[in-house]
């Protein structure tokens, strides 16, 4: 029992350690390298540069925060309404997968001249960016949880008179929550790299364009500090994610793990 | 001496109404799998199974018995021959039906008190009447419950119960909505022996207050006879039935029978057959 409670602390503290560790390695090696701190800044003058910096940083960051998760959710709604599809009906999988594995190997920013050119520079392209990347997990995701269910179940459903689409609300849905919302972790991050990515080629506001002029004027501690804002807001929203997960499709996690 | 008792219990079984007319009846039933029908699963089965009547079908492994249980649901469509259930020839899944698996296929999120409850979300009068008897059905699925001594615990999800008690789970959401069918497919396979022998018995009280018609398929041929009131023995692919037999041993029976020996003589009449059949 202590046992156990001690490793558990260990196992929470441990990120947070390696943090530290990483931070403190840095410092060393930028104060005591030689490597320019104008290539290397060391963490202290990232923290002065976000110190400097943090209105400009909190506005263009809600900005991407915006445009990401505007992103997320229409891939969120899009995906669903894909992934029941696909997984539902094995006509719409044999004719909507393998488009959707071709769509998924172009890369995002090969995508984002067209975007460009038919929305304009601005948020638009960088919703659009962060959709195409977040839709796939999703579709992928819930398209699985609908093909795995057990035969055995259906044929309770069916030997009842229940109607396809009781299936499918009863079984189908409940059955592919739990995947819908592992993959919800994996899209939102996929968002946030979308519009950053799509604000560095793209926009007048985001933390990408904040980054693209910092690095244009030198000031690599600021790229630093956008690339750590980047970092804390996708952890952020993972954790939101995954505090989701637990709640809404808790049997998945203890079924698992047993009593 | 056995034989005499078999062939006295045999005329008495003739006088039972419930084998007038058969509530199930499988005439010249083939099943042929893939386009080419070359792989005969069935063979031109033909059985009979009398309103509240419990039939047991055993066979060799892979011989196809689960598949006759789709058939007789109409899960599957026969290849030749007519399926009939209840005067009506089967086309497409009879509603209604009872069913259990070797695995419980409880849903992990539902509790089990709603798992129980899901056949009343689907079968007619009772998917009706669901929001006004919301409490009534509620009671019912506690009585199954408490019948097979699940009643503590409803509210507790499937995963947090043993495999025995899942068994027992899935029993319930089988008769809850008083099925005039229920088809049970090897349902205690997966147990260990001594539960097994006590959902045995928890099976026949079950059977006994309810009277439903039963086909169960299994590989146990003591819990065949402890269960059935006829069993069939099919033979190895292409599966026909091969012999039958009327157990007309009296009821409840009990463990503690199964282990006498006229009980054990029947279980090796049908081991032979068996034999005979995977030769």
């Amino acid at each position: 029992m202590n046992a156990s409670v001690r490793e558990r602390i260990v196992r929470q503290a441990m990120p947070w350690l390696l943090s530290a560790l990483l931070l403190a390695g840095w410092q060393l090696a930028s104060m005591r390298s030689g490597i320019s701190h104008a290539i290397l800044p060391a963490p202290s003058e990232v923290w002065q540069a976000f110190v400097k910096y943090r209105s400009a940083l909190a506005e263009h960051a809600l900005h991407t925060v915006v445009t990401s998760l505007i992103g997320f959710f229409l891939a969120l709604v899009g995906g669903v309404l894909l992934g029941l599809a696909v997984g539902a009906w094995p006509i719409v999988y044999s004719g909507v997968y393998p488009l959707l594995v071709a769509f998924n190997a172009i890369p995002k920013v090969a995508l984002l001249p067209l975007f460009v050119l038919w929305c304009g520079i601005g948020a638009l392209p960088a919703i659009l960016t962060a959709f195409s990347l977040a839709v796939f997990p999703i579709v992928v995701n819930v398209a699985t949880g609908l093909a795995t269910i057990e035969p055995e179940m259906e044929d309770v459903m069916r030997a009842l008179g229940a109607r396809r689409d009781e299936i499918l609300l009863k079984v189908g849905i409940p059955r592919s929550l739990p995947y819908l919302f592992a993959s919800l972790k994996v899209a939102i991050t996929l968002a946030f790299v979308g519009s950053v990515i799509s604000e560095t080629v793209a926009s007048n506001e985001g933390i990408g364009v904040l980054m693209m002029a910092a690095s244009s004027r030198f000031e690599v501690s600021l790229v630093f500090a956008g690339i750590i804002v980047i970092a804390v807001l996708a952890i952020a929203f993972y954790g939101i994610c995954g505090l989701v997960e637990s709640r809404m499709a808790h049997w998945a996690f203890r079924a698992r793990g047993g009593q | 001496m056995n034989l005499r008792l078999v062939s006295a219990q045999q005329s008495v079984v003739q006088e039972r109404p419930t084998n007038a007319r058969p509530f199930i009846s499988l005439k010249n039933v083939s099943l042929a799998y893939g386009a080419d029908e070359g792989m005969l699963t069935l063979d031109r089965v033909s059985m009979g199974v009398g309103e509240g009547e419990f039939v047991a079908v055993v066979g060799p492994s892979g011989c196809g018995k689960s598949t006759l249980m789709k058939l007789v649901t109409g899960l599957l469509p026969a290849t030749s021959g007519e399926v009939i259930v209840d005067d009506n020839i089967v086309h497409r899944p009879i509603k209604g039906v009872g069913m259990a698996f070797q695995n419980a296929t409880l849903m992990p999120w539902r509790t089990t008190l709603r798992n129980v409850l899901l056949p009343l979300e689907i079968v007619q009068p009772f998917k009706r009447q669901r929001r006004r008897k919301r409490a009534e059905h509620e009671a019912r699925a506690q009585a199954m419950l408490d019948a097979v001594g699940l009643g503590p615990f409803g509210a507790k999800f499937p995963w947090q119960l043993s495999g025995g008690m899942q068994q027992r789970a899935s029993l319930c959401r089988a008769l809850v909505h008083e099925p005039k069918l229920v088809m049970l497919d090897e349902p205690f396979a997966a147990l260990d022996a001594f539960t097994r022998e006590e959902l045995w018995g928890v099976m026949q009280s079950l059977w006994l207050q309810h009277r439903f018609s039963a086909i169960l398929v299994t590989h146990d041929l003591r819990e065949a006879v402890y269960l059935a009131d006829r069993v069939f023995v099919m033979s190895k692919k292409p599966a026909r039935v091969i012999f039958e037999r009327k157990i007309e041993l009296p009821r409840p029976r009990t463990i503690e029978g199964s282990f006498e020996p006229h009980f054990i003589d029947l279980v090796h009449e049908l081991r032979g057959k068996i034999t005979e059949a995977r030769s």
